[in-house]
């Protein structure tokens, strides 16, 4: 069973839903990145997405751009990312990693031997967001060569029809974005996806994580009601981006408690 | 419309597609719906045709540069007159068309991006005529450059919002105009200025300025009795020449040539020439060639002309280029400036400063031609909006 399959299957046996951090590899540098993502586990986060900057981040909002921004001013490249997620690994042998990045990156890296670093380095599954299913053959024939999951979106603005095409192609878990929208924290959670998740359960049993607007632990209980995991972006990036230097990983453990306690 | 280069869905060869995120790709199914339903209706096409007769001005002159052609000694230069369109620039044959798809749609709120404004202002033009609200995203390095363009927008009553983020050019604002998009997809029409993005937008925008081709190849066979020798048009994103080369693109013998922005030349890497090292990536919802450093980091362009200053082009374009139908070279931003002042100086007429890198071309090729030779460029845009450039240049 995949790390992803099995953190999936433990929480759901003790009733908990999946928390999930998303960390732009690179904030606040390239050297402190392992150590943030080790205390945001040790706050409890259950798998962990790390971002791969992209210099045209156009599903993502002010914050995360910015955090991207300062991230590819120091430098930080994919193998980069990779290496940080090799010293994750080494210290947390059980979370799953997943790496959030956009496709320009990996087609120059090459679709195949990025999936192989990536199995290679201890990540268990990509989130590609301007990857529809349509373009996503040949990185879904490199991951399932890699033994990692891709792991497909689907938004408020997809129809059955799309959601049924997904569902017989995805595996690791579904994600859900959970606004018409860019990646951004908002006061309220939308009421439409709930509605879509009912129509997700009617055609998949893979887990459902909500994430894009997630900030407070209202919304985390909220999404436990419905879904089996929930991402935190933007409103973590944030709390790191306004950290004082050096205290980064300690305000991120803080802010993840707060959202945990819920 | 038939449509040889369109093997697969969105394709032109192994270029295009659709790499935009899930929340857009229902729009994009309702948008491809909505247009292959308006190319079969007449109604449609009758509407499209009396907008770009009797508000556009088409057709536009194919006007015959003797003067020039003389002074070179070559080749005759023949010049289609794009900017005599209404709003000075062939862009608006484009935003006509979408615009009346996105009334069709029942869409009524209307965002777009512009780099040299041309766009922009057909795109506030045709909000007006129609009663659309209009935000155009603009980078504040192109606010600054083409000013004249975002006060003619602002009175057009659309609203223009300044990017401030990357290069502050057109990449800039085509994300923004995205994120934009994926907000309000539900309510917006996206009208790209281009024949880039996700698919249908290459096809569709081609198509749309494929009017520039028909009426350049009746009216060289009218004037001149025959085919041109070559087409030369400037490549920004490509909509231009693509509206130019499809008239002859089944004509083997006609000689296709785009032109580039080298910019202060390729050495210095200041420049937006795709084609001088093609590197394939995907930027803006299309695979095609993108300017890019080695870890797929897109690149900062550079050009005198707003409109050319792209890291990526039209994925029809790469095709053409890797299937050897069309040619693709550059001129520099100095070449560039020489062909502006010839043009204005031998014919009396102003082109953009992107228009004036095809120029440039046809000033290059005509002096090693015979006489009876024909060079047809499309003069996509007039030049009043960069008055203010050219005179920094020039020190006027």
């Amino acid at each position: 069973m995949s790390r992803i399959a099995n953190t999936f299957a433990t929480l759901k046996a003790a009733q908990r839903i999946a928390l999930i951090p998303y960390v732009v590899v690179g904030q606040p540098s390239l050297a402190a990145t392992p150590a943030l993502v080790s205390a945001l586990i040790e706050a409890g986060a259950d798998l962990v997405e790390l971002g791969v900057p992209f210099s045209d981040p156009l599903a993502d909002g002010p914050v995360i751009q910015r955090a991207t921004h300062h991230a590819l001013l120091q430098g930080v490249t994919p193998r980069d990312c990779l290496a940080a997620a090799r010293q994750v690994r080494a210290r947390q042998p059980h979370t799953p990693l997943l790496f959030m990045g956009y496709y320009n990156p990996i087609l120059r890296f090459g679709v195949d031997a990025y999936a192989r670093a990536c199995a290679e380095a201890g990540v268990d599954g990509l989130i590609v967001p301007d990857l529809p299913l349509e373009e996503s053959g040949e990185l879904e024939t490199a991951c399932r060569a890699h033994a990692i999951d891709l792991i497909f979106l689907l938004a408020p603005t997809s129809d059955e029809s799309r959601v049924a095409a997904v569902a017989r192609r995805a595996s690791g878990f579904i994600y859900c974005v959970s606004v018409v929208g860019v990646t951004g924290a908002r006061h309220a959670l939308s009421d439409e996806v709930e509605a879509l998740v009912t129509v997700i359960r009617r055609h998949s049993d893979l887990p459902v994580a909500i994430g894009f607007g997630i900030s407070q632990p209202e919304h985390v209980q909220q999404v436990a009601r419905f879904a089996d995991g929930a991402v935190v972006g933007s409103a973590l990036v944030d709390v790191i981006a306004r950290a004082p230097a050096g205290h980064e990983a300690a305000a991120a453990a803080a802010y993840w408690q707060t959202l945990t306690a819920a | 419309m038939t449509d040889n280069t369109m093997r697969t869905r969105g394709y032109f060869g192994r270029f295009g597609g659709q790499f935009v995120p899930e929340t857009l790709m229902p729009a994009l199914g309702e948008l491809e719906r909505a247009y292959d339903a308006a190319k079969q209706d007449p109604a449609f096409q009758a509407r499209l045709n009396d907008l770009l007769a009797h508000y556009v001005g088409r057709p536009t002159p194919l006007y015959h540069a003797r003067r020039l052609s003389a002074a070179l000694g070559g080749a005759q230069i023949y010049l289609k007159r794009e900017d005599l369109a209404h709003t000075g620039a062939h862009k608006i044959n484009n935003a006509v068309g979408q615009a009346l798809l996105a009334e069709r749609m029942g869409k009524r709120r209307i965002v777009a991006e512009t780099g040299a404004g041309q766009h922009g202002v057909a795109t506030a033009t045709v909000c007006a005529l129609l009663g659309f609200d209009c935000v155009v995203y603009m980078g504040t390095e192109d606010m600054a450059r083409q000013s004249p363009n975002v006060a003619r927008m602002n009175l057009l009553g659309a609203r223009v919002e300044p990017v401030d983020a990357g290069s502050r050019t057109l990449k800039d604002a085509i994300n923004e105009a995205i994120r934009d998009w994926v907000t309000n997809v539900r309510s917006t029409h996206y009208l790209l200025g281009s024949v880039l993005g996700p698919h249908p937008y290459p096809a569709m925008v081609r198509d749309f300025q494929s009017v520039i081709g028909r009426e350049a190849r009746a009216q060289i066979m009218a004037q001149a009795g025959r085919l041109p020798d070559v087409v030369v048009a400037c490549v920004g994103g490509g909509s231009n020449a693509l509206g130019i080369f499809s008239g002859f693109i089944a004509d083997e013998a006609v000689e296709l040539i785009g032109v580039e922005a080298g910019g202060e030349g390729i050495a210095s890497g200041k420049h937006a020439a795709r084609f001088a090292e093609p590197t394939l990536g995907v930027l803006h919802g299309t695979k095609s060639f993108v300017l890019q450093d080695e870890h797929g980091q897109v690149r900062a362009t550079h050009s005198i002309s707003a409109g050319l200053d792209y890291p990526s082009v039209g994925p029809e374009h790469a095709h053409l280029f890797e299937s050897e139908r069309a040619h693709y070279t550059y001129a520099t931003d100095d070449e560039a400036m020489s062909a502006f002042q010839m043009l204005c100086q031998q014919e009396g007429i102003i082109p953009a400063l992107e228009s004036a890198h095809a120029v440039a071309e046809a000033i290059r090729l005509a002096p090693a031609l015979p006489r009876d030779r024909l060079i047809l460029v499309n003069l996509s845009g007039r030049g009043d909006k960069d008055l203010d450039t050219v005179r920094k240049v020039l020190g006027v």
